[in-house]
């Protein structure tokens, strides 16, 4: 059962670890991201989802564990073998992370124009294409500045799929937007997903409304993968610790301690 | 005992943390200078910041040149007429101008101006995000953003310079010379013959290495900006008050060493 879910699956991570002064943030993670499915990742504030994005996108080396990147080991390749499998996945900053000197335009032909060997119109086509997906048709000569948060994700959405790469990346999508605008958010990565036949991983606090679209998820909790499986599954599993999360989240508690809330104004 | 001990844990703490972070610094300019040479060459950003650090601070240092040099020529004229020597005004102001003044105030004026402008700009690339995004997109970000700057800095600050020693020099003769009435021919022909390549020239020198002690304060600090509201200004703050320092300890340090 093990291997045959290896087999099909865009993302593997074994027994990672990694320690960041006196805390064990990663506590041995096993995790196993099904192919052509979105897999959220869920958990309380603290509980180490974004670490583990982090290292899925190799912005950070684990102490011990694997990560294999569809069916790259990424923890044993070298910086080269570290930028090929990078360029595999495309990912979704929180907030955007448009480069806020570039025009809509150029941010989304910015990796075809670095890292490819397309001609000025091939470009020019592809990044039409994928604004016109997104629902930012007309857009292409405005600055991130002058977008709202919802369409610079949008933006940043089709920065991270214009390179066309078989797996989408997504840290908290939906983090500061309104019901509404997260709504179409989760139904755009549901609809990309299933044009480009896409491999998701997500991290989420949007809970329960990202279940909606999820196939897959995991519940994170003190640095481990506590619960995994489908929406259904996950729902019904009679475990304490995410029963009382969702329980928590359903009443409307915000998962970021108060300090943290004032330290990041504009958000 | 236990005080004790504990003190000397953390001046150890204090010293590896030290030594850590001078560690990083150092490894950052080595980086930033290995990979602009190594491909691939993008001309456009280093294009692009020698339009921002020198072409923009063009008329900032022609002016501050401008009137160092005119309060040389005030000065200048005024203490030699004591002296009577008000022959050697242009002897003096030149070789002031171009030993030091021109390589330390173009310094501290671009640092002032572009300098601080690219630690907030790296800060916030660094708080939204925008360093990561490169990284993810398999671009290093070293040598996408630091290898242009520190370049242009280096190919910069000798043209800046050179600029605000003509502009001073011009400065010091329009108001020693056509104000004041000091001799005009001594003027230009104590610049000739007492100015040699080697006073040129170690004015660049200082220039050079401003610019590049300059460029790598500032994106070093920019670009380990703390993600938070209050980082950006520090960095910003930080990046300022040590490329200042910095000129004018340097600036001491050449001077005793190429004169």
């Amino acid at each position: 059962m093990e291997s045959a879910n290896h087999d099909s699956a865009a993302i593997v991570v074994e027994e990672l670890r990694r320690r960041f002064d006196h805390q064990q943030v990663l506590d041995g993670v096993n995790l196993a991201c099904p192919s052509d499915h979105i897999t959220t990742i869920v958990g309380p504030s603290g509980c180490g989802k974004t670490v583990l994005l982090k290292h899925l996108n190799l912005l950070l080396r684990p102490d011990s564990g694997r990560i294999i990147i569809d069916g790259s080991d990424a923890t044993a390749a070298n910086a080269r073998g570290i930028d090929r499998i990078r360029e595999k996945f495309g990912m979704l900053f929180q907030a955007g992370a448009l480069f806020d000197s570039m025009s809509v335009f150029d941010n989304v032909a910015f990796p075809l124009v670095e890292k490819t060997h397309l001609s000025r119109a091939e470009i020019r086509d592809r990044v039409l294409e994928m604004l016109e997906q997104v629902g930012l048709k007309g857009m292409e000569h405005k600055y991130p500045s002058e977008m709202s948060g919802g369409m610079q994700k949008r933006a940043a959405l089709a920065r991270a799929l214009v390179h066309r790469p078989k797996i989408l990346m997504l840290d908290e999508p939906t983090t500061g937007l309104d019901p509404a605008r997260s709504h179409s958010v989760h139904e755009l990565i549901r609809a990309t997903q299933q044009k480009f036949k896409l491999s998701v991983v997500m991290v989420s606090h949007d809970v329960p409304q990202v279940f909606q679209i999820s196939d897959r998820v995991a519940y994170m909790h003190a640095g481990k993968i506590a619960l995994f499986g489908s929406v259904a599954e996950v729902t019904a599993a009679d475990h304490h610790d995410f029963q009382q999360f969702l329980a928590g989240k359903a009443a409307g508690e915000d998962e970021r301690p108060l300090s943290q809330v004032i330290a990041t104004p504009g958000r | 005992m236990t005080t004790i001990s504990g003190l000397i844990a953390r001046l150890g703490a204090a010293v590896i943390d030290g030594v850590t972070r001078l560690g990083t610094f150092v490894l950052f300019l080595l980086s930033a200078l290995f990979y602009a040479i190594l491909p691939p060459y993008k001309p456009r950003l280093l294009i692009r910041q020698i339009r921002i650090i020198g072409a923009e601070s063009f008329f900032l240092v022609g002016l501050i040149g401008l009137f160092t040099g005119m309060v040389l020529g005030l000065q200048g004229y005024n203490t030699l007429r004591r002296f009577g020597s008000e022959g050697a005004l242009g002897t003096v102001v030149a070789l002031v101008l171009v030993r030091e003044l021109g390589p330390v105030l173009s310094a501290l004026m671009v640092t002032a101006r572009a300098g601080s402008a690219m630690a907030a700009e790296l800060g916030a690339m660094q708080a939204t995000e925008q360093i990561d995004a490169l990284t993810v997109m398999a671009i290093n970000p070293v040598q996408y953003l630091v290898s242009p700057r520190v370049l242009a800095g280096v190919i910069s600050f000798p043209l800046l310079t050179s600029l605000f020693d003509v502009i001073g020099i011009w400065g010091g003769w329009a108001i020693g010379v056509k104000l004041l009435g000091a001799p005009n021919g001594p003027f230009f022909n104590g610049i000739a013959h007492n100015m040699s390549g080697h006073d040129i020239l170690t004015g660049l020198y200082k220039a050079l290495v401003f610019g590049l002690v300059v460029m790598w304060v500032c994106c070093y600090k920019g670009y380990y900006a703390a993600r938070m509201a209050t980082g950006v200004s520090r960095a910003t703050t930080e990046a300022v008050v040590l490329s200042s320092v910095l000129i004018l300890a340097w600036d001491y340090f050449m001077t005793s060493i190429l004169l």
